[in-house]
């Protein structure tokens, strides 16, 4: 076995240190997500948009690089970026899942208007998947599009929506053929977020900032030509969704950045002059979770070699959100405590609070506990492993008002 | 296997291994070996593991090859190393000099070797011994020679053995053709723990394996007990826990392989990470065998003593997480004889 970079790979590596050896030092430090990127971010995200580390292989004519697909490359970039502690531009959910499923199953004129800005950032998305009702169990979603001419109407609420209060589009699952079994019933649209009879409103978090807010949606009038595939198909546009997002889960880029700063933290004397590293059990705690994110590492890698040789990698993927949210949750958990009694504050609203370490680790870890809940709670994810990953048999469920559906189905959109 | 255990070294299995050329693995093609590398080793001690299977392995057909290579002459590397692939010789590793005081460790005078080693790697049906020197030297004793006396240490795991040895003025053969030889001990013990790792990693998927298989069987409550969540969850966490360890055991042997910079590094992360690791899928998985995963009868705990072995042997976790911080310059230097090479002060 021969786990060296090839030749080409290592040109690569090599191209993208001299990138960051010319251009790192002017990378803007991204905000934590609480609000819209600026002048200085959008800058930065262009240019690696043109050197093609981000958006490596959406085709030139609809704005990106044009290379051909390559799992190790892509890896490559990402963990140059990683070591040098450089922001690697949007990963968005317009940058990630949006424009490659459009680019896969979008109208040309789908593509043509919505890709070049999506993957520069300039055009934010939310998802409208999520309801009240439908969390876990997500193919159940009822807000309703009608149609109606040549639009579709829309009635209905979706939840937990992030950034709905400053993004400019959203992309909604809802039912348009009420009358069919509950997969086959979804369709998906895209709509601006300006159109008439859309209200959002925020659902405050413990985080106190705003990330989450529900949607409403009131004789929402949208045109046909909106819908992304074709009426019934919006089970499949967001398995086709959901592959690209999965490309990016398991990404141990933030639990490799995230490890940075908690040795430096660990390393750096506290106001009370304590360096937490001398205290043994500090130590050892960071020491375990260093070679969990060793091994998740190296998982990672061999997922995206598996996913290169198109092999279907079955459990091995599907432990990736359990594992890696744990790990997030426990990483941030450690630099509250190196940080001793001083790690009781948090002061998220005040102008300077993401140079405020404890306010920014605080906030972390409260996102984090967030990520084991969102998109797929870690209970859902268990259930995954054991009857997808092991085949253990399902757990016996009620019949459902709507039409039953194979087991597991219903998790896969979260997972 | 359990008789074989019972027994120490069994030359009928023993030849098995060297029918599928299980000891000529690490031994260089020049030599009658395969030349293979520490990845494929570590893809062989796997499926010893998951086995349980009762032969010499980590010390033998890794540790001692590399020892050769890297500290005997030309002349002795051609005596010894194809009598090593063909599994005629088996050599035991006495490497406890790295952990004791020097005072302590065994010392060589013309060519009579004297002192005590404890903690010898597969010493059971071993026809010699690889002993470190307090000097950082190396000495190839014959295990049943004169002044040799081998006393089998009692562990949790039958089916590897670890030995005391007391040697009182034995006939030995030094090698000293090794630069640095204390790099090179750390290096064998790397590789060792390496081994024991990826032994513990396919004890712990065996355990796995059948607690997944019993939990699609049994029926309790009118239902196969594996739909239960309260199973369901724990045999997730366990795969959740144990996977990963596989990525990590490949790119530590890799590193291993190609000597990189981080290759000590890794070798103490994944020895202590799959140790942890390790018990706590064993825990899970007896546990999901209900009683049946308590008894002898069932024999899961073959796999569970496995695992026990491979995590305190050649380095608990607690003494490698040490390690990784002092390579890592976070903590001083570990005490003179218990320092990694390249550690930075």
């Amino acid at each position: 076995m021969d786990l060296s970079l090839s030749e080409k790979h290592q040109a690569l590596a090599d191209e993208v240190a001299q990138f960051l050896a010319r251009h790192g030092a002017r990378a803007p430090k991204p905000h934590a997500g609480h609000q819209p990127p600026d002048e200085r971010m959008l800058d930065w995200h262009a240019l690696l948009v043109e050197h093609g580390y981000s958006s490596r292989t959406v085709p030139r004519a609809y704005g990106g690089f044009g290379a051909a697909p390559d799992v190790l490359e892509g890896a490559i970039i990402a963990e140059g970026f990683a070591r040098a502690g450089v922001w690697q531009g949007f990963t968005n959910q317009g940058v990630r899942m949006v424009a490659p499923t459009l680019l896969e199953v979008g109208t040309e004129a789908q593509k043509r208007d919505y890709v070049r800005p999506t993957i520069l950032g300039r055009m934010l998305w939310c998802q409208g998947y999520s309801e009240p009702g439908a969390g876990s169990d997500l193919a159940s979603v009822q807000t309703r599009a009608v149609r109606d001419g040549d639009d579709y109407v829309i009635n209905g609420q979706k939840i937990w929506t992030s950034f709905a209060h400053y993004a400019h589009m959203i992309y909604v699952l809802c039912r348009t053929e009420p009358d069919r079994p509950k997969h086959a019933g979804l369709s998906y649209l895209v709509l601006s977020m300006k159109t008439p009879g859309i209200e959002v409103r925020p659902l405050p978090n413990m985080t106190g900032r705003r990330e989450f807010n529900e949607v409403f949606f009131t004789d929402v009038r949208v045109p046909a030509g909106q819908m992304v595939m074709g009426p019934g198909d919006g089970w499949k546009v967001a398995q086709v969704n959901l592959k690209h997002e999965r490309m990016k889960l398991g990404d141990p880029d933030k639990i490799v950045q995230r490890l940075h700063r908690l040795v430096t933290l660990m390393r750096t004397p506290q106001a009370d002059g304590r360096v937490a590293m001398q205290q043994p059990e500090l130590r050892a705690r960071l020491l375990q979770l260093q070679a969990e994110a060793a091994a998740l590492r190296a998982h990672h890698l061999r997922l995206l070699t598996e996913q290169a040789q198109d092999i279907d990698s079955g459990v091995k993927r599907l432990i990736v959100k359990l594992a890696g949210t744990g790990l997030l949750w426990r990483l941030s958990a450690l630099a509250i405590d190196a940080f001793g009694e001083p790690g009781l504050r948090y002061a998220p609203h005040v102008d300077a609070s993401d140079d405020d370490q404890v306010t920014v680790w605080n906030f972390d870890h409260m996102h984090d506990l967030g990520m084991l809940i969102g998109g797929g709670t870690s209970h859902i994810q268990k259930n995954i492993i054991a009857e997808r990953g092991l085949g253990l048999p399902p757990e016996p469920r009620a019949a459902s008002a709507l039409p039953a559906t194979t087991s597991g189905d219903h998790h896969r959109i979260r997972s | 296997m359990r008789a074989v255990a019972q027994r120490g070294f069994d030359m009928a299995l023993w030849r098995e291994l060297q029918a599928l050329g299980v000891p000529a693995l690490r031994v260089p093609e020049a030599h009658g070996g395969l030349g293979l590398g520490l990845l494929d080793a570590a893809v062989a001690a796997e499926a010893l593991g998951s086995g349980s299977v009762p032969a010499p392995f980590a010390g033998v057909a890794v540790m001692a090859p590399a020892w050769v290579k890297g500290a005997a002459s030309a002349t002795q590397q051609a005596e010894w190393l194809p009598r090593m692939a063909s599994g005629e010789m088996r050599v035991a590793i006495a490497l406890d000099a790295l952990e004791c005081a020097a005072a302590r460790a065994p010392s060589m005078s013309a060519h009579a070797l004297t002192g005590q080693v404890s903690g010898v790697l597969d010493a059971a049906g071993a026809t010699h011994c690889l002993v470190l020197l307090g000097d950082g030297r190396t000495a190839l004793v014959a295990a049943d020679g004169r002044g040799v006396s081998v006393q089998a240490q009692a562990n949790i795991d039958g089916t590897r053995s670890v030995a005391d040895i007391s040697i009182d003025a034995a006939p030995a053969v030094p090698l000293d053709t090794a630069a640095d030889p204390w790099a090179l001990a750390h290096r064998v013990r790397d590789a060792g723990r390496i081994a024991l790792a990826a032994d513990a990693i396919g004890a712990a998927q065996h355990m796995l394996d059948s607690a997944v298989a019993w939990a699609g069987e049994r029926v309790q409550f009118g239902r196969v007990i594996g739909s239960f969540q309260g199973l369901k969850h724990t045999l997730a966490e366990a795969v959740t826990l144990l996977e990963p360890c596989r990525a990590l055991l490949w790119q530590a042997a890799h590193a291993h392989d190609q000597n990189a910079d981080d290759a000590p590094l890794l070798a103490c992360h994944l020895k202590a990470h799959v140790g942890d690791v390790t018990r706590e899928v064993a825990r899970m998985t007896t546990e999901a065998h209900g009683g049946m995963g308590f008894t002898d009868l069932l024999g899961l705990h073959h796999w569970f003593k496995r695992c026990a072995f491979d995590r305190q042997f050649l380095g608990t976790p607690a003494q490698c997480r040490d390690e990784a911080a002092s390579l890592q310059g976070w903590i001083s230097p570990l005490p003179v004889a218990v320092r990694p090479t390249g550690a930075t002060a």
